[in-house]
């Protein structure tokens, strides 16, 4: 009897028992699937980040200062100064202020969650957000607490919908800035905050915020600087200054990206670990059936093996049954996985889809060993009826 | 053909052992039509299953053409139903899932036969039994005695020359019994050895020798005239 035959007895027997099979194949499909899913959000989730961060370049340090447990402050002249000292490492520095709630007018229109910035000319370079028209920020914008601003796409579309923004006016909570330069779009289509973004001088941001504490700054290293000299030597500088390491954090982003992937790492051993486990519990409940299944149909193993079927026949015969329940199960499990990504991650815009073929493969993969190993002991146990005993089987 | 010599049966049951055959030795020549009789507990059915190698003796010889059963494996045996034996049982035994041309099918299935030479063959049995127009049937579909004529057909389909029919009339009414009887007897005429189980002494006669077993020993072996 060839595998084919074997298989066309498989498909008969599970379609005859349409829904008891689907109720075994369900374990399965709510194991793989429910891995599929989690592994995308994951996947989705890691990369939005890693996008984020790597779209910052890995030369880039974050200063973060959280100014716990001290009245210190870096201001943005000494980081300046430190940044010249150190130019073999550092090529620039910008801070970043930014001002939440303020609202932004031009003539009758107005908006009020607009992201305000206050920062310096370097961060075009460094935070990557060149300009489509007009100018970036400059030094005497700085020094001269000139009131301009960089503005970005989303802004524009509301503010100036059928106008050139160049040189016109904004309100930013009652003080009037000119539109000096306009920022390249980063999102094609929808609002971002990424474009609902205005860029000021700092010290302008400093007045406007009522606050001189700059919070963070981002560094970018030399291209040819050891990244980890350069945290070492910018931690050393802020360890001078606040003399307690718990009131800032340096981070630089291939940290970042390391750090991200122990965690993604971790995260996908425990997915490992869920979907083994459900797998497990669903190739019981296919032993459990398959056991029920043998036992109903003693006699009819009886009489295949009185008409000359012999035990490999029956141990295939139940083996394959078992593994095809499985399999479809998988490959339904996987369907199942795909739609969530789809059309709940994605459609719902939860998180990007993301789809991982290794653990497709693998999960599919899995409840197919899944069948073999569970279906064996029932398997077995068939192939080792004997005829008389069977046939007589009421 | 057969040839049984000095056959024991003892089932272990626990603790204690039960003799089901003693001593038994017959010879079967080729084309003879047997009829085993005898009450229940007789130990007829324990020969049946010995001489369709269901099941192996405790000791003695059983030689099948030739070939020495007794101490055959259970592949061994599979083949031997397969090729040698053709079954007819009182309940029929047909799978009830599968139509009737795949029931008699299966022993073709067994044997690796392909699938279109497998249906032109089983078609042809199941007309040879007169059910030609009923091959897409289920068992549930037809009646008790269509159903053993797809057993026939069944049991007839990989040409095995010995035909062993356990009680074929058992559950039959008068008028499908005797048909069943007239296709054993036709099978007889085309030279098939058929040994028949039976506790009715009228279809006993049929044959051309009866053989009455009582307490697991042969008590009667004599020709019908």
């Amino acid at each position: 009897m060839g595998l084919m035959e074997a298989f066309k007895m498989a498909i008969k027997s599970i379609l005859s028992n349409k829904g008891r099979s689907m109720l075994t194949m369900l374990g399965v499909i709510i194991g793989v699937g429910a891995v599929i899913a989690a592994v995308g959000f994951a996947q989705g989730t890691t990369k939005n980040i890693t996008d984020s961060i790597s779209s910052m370049g890995t030369n880039l340090v974050q200063v973060n200062i959280t100014g716990r447990g001290s009245n210190r402050k870096v201001t943005y002249d000494q980081m300046k100064a430190f940044a010249d000292e150190n130019s073999a490492l550092i090529s620039r520095v910008s801070p970043q202020m930014g001002i939440s709630g303020v609202t932004v007018k031009a003539g009758s229109k107005s908006m009020s969650t607009t992201t305000v910035m206050g920062t310096s000319p370097d961060y075009e370079e460094v935070n990557n957000r060149p300009i489509s028209t007009g100018r970036f920020l400059i030094d005497s914008d700085l020094s001269g607490r000139s009131k301009v601003a960089v503005i970005g796409t989303a802004v524009v579309n509301t503010l100036f919908a059928d106008q050139d923004p160049l040189g016109q006016k904004i309100k930013l909570n009652g003080n009037i800035f000119t539109v000096v330069g306009i920022l390249t779009e980063m999102e094609s289509g929808q609002t971002d905050t990424k474009d609902d973004f205005i860029i000021i001088p700092v010290t302008v941001a400093q007045r406007l915020g009522r606050n001189t504490t700059i919070r963070n700054f981002s560094v970018m290293a030399q291209e040819s600087a050891d990244m980890d000299t350069v945290v070492e030597k910018i931690d050393a500088f802020l360890l001078d200054i606040y003399k307690d390491e718990n009131s800032y954090r340096v981070t630089n982003s291939e940290q970042m990206l390391e750090t991200l992937d122990q965690v993604t790492g971790m995260m996908m051993a425990m997915l490992g670990g869920i979907a083994a486990i459900s797998l497990v519990v669903g190739g019981i409940g296919i032993m459990n059936i398959m056991l029920v299944s043998v036992t109903e149909r003693t006699r009819e193993i009886g009489i295949r093996k009185a008409i000359g079927a012999k035990k490999r026949n029956i141990l295939i015969q139940f083996l394959i049954e078992a593994v095809m329940i499985t399999g479809l199960g998988g490959l339904i499990g996987v369907m199942l996985g795909v739609c969530i990504i789809k059309f709940i991650f994605g459609g719902l815009n939860i998180v990007p889809e993301a789809y991982s073929s290794f653990w497709m493969a693998t999960s599919f993969g899995i409840s197919l060993l899944t069948g073999i190993m569970f279906g064996m002991f029932p398997a077995v146990k068939a192939s080792n009826l004997n005829p008389i005993d069977a046939l007589r089987f009421e | 053909m057969i040839t049984l010599k000095n056959i024991n049966k003892i089932y272990e049951m626990g603790e204690t052992s039960v003799g089901a055959l003693s001593d038994v030795s017959l010879h079967v020549a080729e084309h003879e039509f047997v009829a085993v009789v005898g009450p229940s507990g007789s130990g007829k059915s324990t020969l049946m299953n010995i001489l369709g190698c269901l099941d192996v003796p405790t000791s003695g010889s059983y030689q099948l053409d030739g070939r020495e059963i007794s101490n055959m494996r259970d592949n061994e045996l599979a083949d031997i139903r397969n090729t040698k034996i053709g079954f007819i049982f009182q309940g029929f035994n047909l799978l009830k899932k599968l139509n009737a041309v795949e029931n008699v099918e299966l022993p073709l299935v067994y044997r690796g036969i392909s699938q279109r030479e497998r249906y032109r063959r089983s078609v042809e049995a199941l007309e040879a039994v007169g059910l030609g127009d009923r091959i897409k049937h289920t068992p549930n579909e037809l009646s008790g005695g269509q159903q053993q004529r797809v057993a026939i057909a069944r049991a007839l389909v990989s040409n095995p020359p010995i035909l062993l029919a356990d009680e074929p009339t058992g559950n039959l009414d008068t008028k499908s019994g005797s048909e069943i009887m007239k296709i054993i007897h036709d099978l007889h005429a085309k030279g098939n050895t058929i040994i028949l189980i039976t506790h009715d002494n009228h279809i006993a006669e049929q044959a051309g020798r009866v053989i009455r077993m009582i307490d697991g020993r042969l008590s009667e072996d004599r020709e019908v005239s």
